[in-house]
């Protein structure tokens, strides 16, 4: 299932600066492990040692945030598109 | 002063980063206290500028002339009427409806814009529930600089003309703030803009310090045993607190303990319902609330609010949509301030402190009004009075009205 990450400022020094990478993945977790393999380190800012989410970072599939669907089991199709998103922003 | 990671301790300079590149925890920024002890003063406070400006020396504003539109230094005014209703005896409300753009916004605002300047940007922008909106179009207008403001659709029109007024490039979203906030994330990542509430963030939210200090000066330089503050995105109530404890870290405030209690409205009460239901998480939700100045559903500092709430013994507090029309027109019959739907949650939530007895009768009490009725009339349709008599310019038609006035007062 090949899907579209869009990569937030902060990794992009990972990505070689690419803000917008295909990867594949049935779920959003296989995603970002393949987002991973392709750009070591990626996973270690994204992920807790338990493998779940860190705290401060938010991930939106098709722009919903994945806590409103099955979090990093949401599953994929072909063709969505996935934004890893800071949380620490935003005000009023 | 320089930027560090709240969740991992990594430093950075001062710079347009909001977020840590390794854990994306937060940045805050850090001041030499030990030289600000020795080289600052209260008395230096106290002949400084009548706004928010006296305390420019904890303000993340590194050039000569900030962008100043005349914000802060708001009355503290002793409610003595509506404290009565409530049964405290020391009742304060910081009133921050008065500010420039008319909501506390106007203090962040200046903070960031003036870095923003002075990083080289030209374009700023913000997602906004409309007070923020409002105060980013006012400043850019007085800085020259081009902007544009992002809003969730269906904002009351009051925020949406208070904003237009200023001529900056407003853009209405289809969906809620969260929505807004997201879009403006990634906008930010692709433009070269300083979106104040996102990548300026570090020195925008300092801004709200500037409400503590305040507080604490007109109280002759004592610290409240308690302090009532709204939550939005949550950033003003872990504002409340770090500014509390740098006038305790400078030696000018004695180190007396406070409580800071959160409100919310109960369509939006994500970091309530967490305190509430004792996590440490706070899961977002989708709002529903007349209360749209605190409509997010996904706070970014609802972590760290829960955890000052909690460290200070505070509580939170989820309201009615009824409560809070209710308490604007208490707050407004007492005391003569017209709050808009924020300040409206933020006395619904004093009452039922004070009802539990969470704040003693005695004890002193600080309620944040953090923006003006003006902007939200909508949410009191059909509660105040919109027919009245109508008589022409003659003294006997008044007399005639009042005399029947006078009669069915006395039947």
């Amino acid at each position: 299932m090949a899907v579209k990450v869009r990569i937030p400022l902060p990794l992009r020094r990972l990505t070689g600066g690419q803000a917008e990478v295909e990867v594949e993945g049935r779920t959003v977790a296989e995603a970002l492990q393949s987002l991973d393999r392709l750009f070591p380190g990626v996973g270690e800012r994204v992920f807790q040692g338990d493998g779940s989410l860190r705290r401060f970072v938010n991930v939106f599939v098709n722009d919903e945030d994945i806590r409103f669907l099955q979090g990093l089991d949401t599953s994929l199709k072909e063709g969505d598109e996935l934004s890893i998103v800071p949380a620490m922003a935003g005000g009023a | 002063m320089r930027l560090r990671c709240r969740n991992c301790g990594r430093e950075y300079p001062l710079e347009p980063l909001y977020v840590c590149e390794f854990c994306f925890g937060p940045l805050e920024v850090e001041y030499d206290y030990d030289r600000l002890v020795r080289e600052w003063s209260r008395r230096e406070v106290e002949s400084g500028p009548a706004s928010m400006w006296r305390y420019r020396p904890l303000l993340p504003f590194t050039g000569e002339e900030p962008c100043d539109i005349g914000t802060g230094f708001t009355p503290l005014l002793r409610a003595e009427n509506l404290g009565r209703a409530l049964g405290l005896k020391n009742l304060y409300l910081k009133n921050d409806s008065v500010n420039p753009t008319f909501s506390f916004k106007d203090r962040v605002v200046s903070v960031a814009i003036s870095q923003a300047r002075l990083f080289g940007f030209e374009v700023v922008g913000c997602a906004s529930t409309g007070n923020l909106a409002a105060s980013v179009a006012a400043h850019a207008a007085r800085a020259g600089m081009s902007c544009f403001v992002f809003i969730p659709v269906g904002l009351e029109r009051g925020k949406v003309m208070n904003t237009a007024v200023y001529g900056p490039r407003l853009i209405t979203v289809r969906g809620n703030y969260d929505d807004v906030n997201r879009l403006c994330i990634e906008i930010a990542d692709r433009y070269r803009w300083a979106f104040l509430n996102i990548n300026l963030r570090p020195y925008y939210a300092e801004g709200s310090k500037t409400l503590a200090f305040e507080v604490a000066e007109q109280l002759g330089w004592t610290l409240p045993q308690h302090v009532v503050v709204p939550i939005a995105g949550g950033s003003l109530l872990t504002k409340v607190d770090k500014g509390f404890r740098e006038l305790v870290r400078l030696g000018w405030v004695e180190d007396a303990p406070y409580r800071i209690h959160g409100a919310q409205a109960e369509g939006c009460a994500p970091v309530v319902r967490a305190f509430l239901e004792g996590k440490e998480e706070v899961s977002p939700v989708r709002p529903q609330t007349i209360a749209k100045s605190l409509a997010i559903g996904n706070p970014a500092d609802g972590y760290y609010a829960l955890r000052v709430i909690r460290r200070t013994g505070g509580k939170g507090v989820a309201v009615t949509d009824a409560e809070i029309v209710e308490a604007i027109g208490l707050l407004a019959r007492t005391e003569g301030i017209f709050t808009e739907t924020a300040g409206g949650v933020t006395i619904a939530a004093l009452r039922r402190l004070a009802g539990e007895g969470a704040i003693g009768p005695e004890e002193v009490v600080v309620a944040l009004i953090t923006g003006n009725g003006l902007k939200t009339l909508e949410a009191l349709e059909g509660t105040v009075p919109e027919s009245f008599p109508e008589i022409d310019p003659h003294l006997r038609a008044f007399r005639e009205l009042y005399e029947a006035m006078h009669a069915r007062a006395i039947a």
